[in-house]
């Protein structure tokens, strides 16, 4: 198991590398080579979420230097839980991408670019150093705008260079945190770094670059203010794109670097540092309610579906902002059931517009669910779940998450919480209203094909199973992850433990 | 395309080579001196670039420019990642020194499997930085099409 996140790196991104050769030879190759390194890499992530101990994390010492000197992976149950979460969306996505892709040109390009954000995302969640989680979550950006505009029509490469500015303002931002930290600690290895903030003056400067890093982290999740690029970049993406996008995307670069950095670094918690967490409430407050305003008012399918993630991603900020036990799990929780839900919810946009190639929900006229069945049930069963209704598992995400407020005394946070969860349900019933129910409008539509209703289909029991082993979810995924977030500064301990044990 | 006047022509078939051998140089005493892969890559492909303008190009060559270079900018990343992972069976370690106690420190063959790696990322370096420039030069050919 030693050697599980060297291999979880180095598999997609020497099949990323022989993409574009392989392509020239055959065709089929490059999408087979694809497959494989997606399939081994959900292989040796679920592997590692289910049997790696808790409180024993993975420590790989690159080229076996010691802890402070070289770069090092730590893998401990909230990267491993991570990893789960981002290897069934991108295996999944890509089973959809293999037909969606065929009306795209240069599906060489695409699978290289693909692998690539993996390697992106399995990196920054794998790492144990700030500068490594820096370079790896531009890896991951820089390939994510690429693909935001793989279209190449004017539309999408708008979108793909105004998400690049935005995204690289929060990259510069982040590198300029890195710097100052470095000349003020000399170190960059999270553990090392975690134990010199400990015995820091609490200087201007020193909250100065606290600031920088979550200015940096929200620009990329994307929480209230910095909120303008999202809703452009998101639905301009081929829809399997777009699925890891909202699904995994923005919850990797943003969501947990975040949580990595402010719990484990920094180690606030409710208890000692409310005022820090108070600030996440209200971004989690303020993107819940903007992205839920938004998302009423949207008439075009994929933008009103990644508005409502705006939304969702509040609800975790929320979460982590609570900060209690509770709330974690249900921070925790949220990421999964969106990351299943939202993704699978712009899958089934991308089989509409497979087959209809209209996303204005103003032109349609009602009654795809009697032409294309799966696809209708599958949108309206991960809206449930994304609404948060029983027994889905988005249900006990949100209902974690409202536990954890009033447990914290925040009843305003737990009511608005509650509130915009019939909201979210609204705007998205909006979509089932226009565009699957009803009189058949449009003849000769036919169903999507096999492999995309596979995926969507793969997607809609994943949520319910979820839901309904939750009582299984819980005690083995999501409490020795939220138990990571809760140990705090004892993370740098265990790592240096570890790490000198060999 | 002709290219440019013979002056320039001239000019850079003299500066040219000296072009590719400081690449070459920067590449191989990356260990030792400032600079590196990245930056000799870098010093390599502006070569490229400067031959190619000076004598111009056309249709057909750019494609097969543009070919090529995906593919060594594919084995460029392969090889360092090769060198990476020979290191898991050599020491053990991902990343781990291939050599570690061969050649004498300071000299040119020192530093063990860096200046491997210093030539995998000047390969690929270089071939991007060329692909990057055959695709803004080449933008004309392709609307022609």
């Amino acid at each position: 198991m030693k050697i599980f996140p060297v291999l979880l790196i180095a598999i997609p991104l020497g099949a990323a590398f022989l993409v574009p050769i392989c392509f020239k030879i055959w065709r089929r190759l490059a999408e087979i080579i694809t497959g494989l390194a997606v399939a081994a890499v959900l292989a040796l992530s679920v592997y590692l979420a289910l049997f790696l101990p808790a409180g024993q994390p993975l420590v790989y010492l690159f080229g076996n230097w010691p802890i402070p000197i070289g770069i090092m992976f730590v893998v401990d149950k909230l990267s491993a839980f991570m990893l789960v979460v981002v290897a069934i969306l991108v295996f999944l996505s890509y089973v959809y991408a293999t037909k969606y892709m065929d009306h795209f040109t240069g599906p060489g390009k695409f699978y290289t670019l693909y692998l690539l954000m993996l390697v992106g995302m399995l990196g920054v969640v794998m790492t144990g150093d700030l500068f490594n989680m820096f370079v790896f979550m531009e890896i991951a950006a820089i390939a994510s705008y690429a693909l935001v505009a793989f279209g190449t029509e004017p539309e999408e490469l708008e979108a793909g260079f105004k998400y690049m500015v935005m995204g690289e303002i929060a990259s510069l931002m982040i590198l300029l945190a890195i710097a100052f930290i470095y000349a003020g600690t000399g170190t960059l290895n999270l553990a090392d770094l975690s134990q010199a903030f400990a015995v820091m003056d609490k200087t201007p400067g020193f909250y100065f670059v606290l600031v920088l890093l979550v200015f940096g982290f929200s620009l990329k999740a994307a929480l209230a203010p910095f909120i303008s690029w999202l809703p452009d970049a998101h639905p301009a993406a081929p829809a399997p794109v777009s699925a890891l996008l909202s699904g995994v995307l923005v919850k990797v670069l943003g969501i947990y670097a975040l949580a990595r950095v402010i719990f484990n670094v920094y180690g606030f918690s409710r208890a000692s540092d409310p005022l820090v967490l108070n600030v996440f409430v209200i971004l989690g407050l303020a993107s819940i309610v903007i992205g839920g305003l938004l998302a009423l008012r949207q008439k075009d399918y994929k933008r009103l579906l990644a508005d409502s993630t705006l939304s969702q991603v509040g609800y975790i900020v929320l979460a982590l902002g609570i900060g209690n036990e509770f709330a974690l799990i249900g921070a925790l929780a949220h990421i999964l059931s969106h990351a299943l839900g939202k993704g699978l919810l712009f899958l089934t946009a991308g089989a509409v517009e497979y087959r209809v190639g209209e996303r204005d929900l103003t032109k349609f006229s009602g009654g795809l669910g009697k032409q294309m069945p799966w696809t209708s049930l599958s949108y309206n069963l991960g809206a449930l779940s994304v609404a948060g209704m029983p027994p889905f598992l988005g249900f006990f995400s949100k209902l974690f998450i409202i536990l954890g407020a009033v447990q914290a005394g925040m009843i305003i946070p737990a009511v608005v919480a509650g509130l915009f969860a019939v909201v979210t349900l609204g705007y998205l019933l909006k979509i089932t209203n226009k565009v699957f129910w009803g009189k058949e409008g449009v003849k000769g539509i036919k169903e999507a094909p096999f492999v995309m209703v596979l995926a969507m289909v793969c997607l809609v029991a994943l949520l319910l199973g979820g839901g309904v082993f939750f009582f299984w979810l819980k005690p083995n995924l999501l409490q020795p992850a939220a138990d990571v977030l809760l140990q705090g500064v004892k993370y740098a301990e265990i790592v240096f433990r570890i790490g000198a044990g060999g | 395309m002709s290219g440019m006047t013979p002056i320039v022509k001239v000019v850079a078939r003299i500066v040219g080579g000296f072009v590719f051998l400081f690449g070459c140089y920067v590449i191989l005493y990356g260990h030792l001196s400032p600079g590196g892969g990245f930056a000799g890559g870098a010093v390599l492909a502006a070569g490229f670039m400067l031959l190619r303008l000076a004598f111009g190009t056309t249709a057909k060559q750019e494609k097969s420019t543009s070919i090529s270079s995906s593919v060594f900018e594919s084995t460029g990343g392969l090889m360092f990642l090769l060198i990476a992972i020979l290191g898991l069976f050599v020491g053990g370690y991902f990343f781990a020194n291939l050599f570690p106690s061969f050649g004498t420190p300071g000299l040119l063959v020192s530093a063990g499997s860096i200046p491997l790696a210093n030539i995998a990322i000047a390969i690929k370096v270089g071939a991007a930085v060329i692909s990057v420039f055959v695709l803004l030069a080449s933008t004309k050919y392709i609307f022609k099409e």
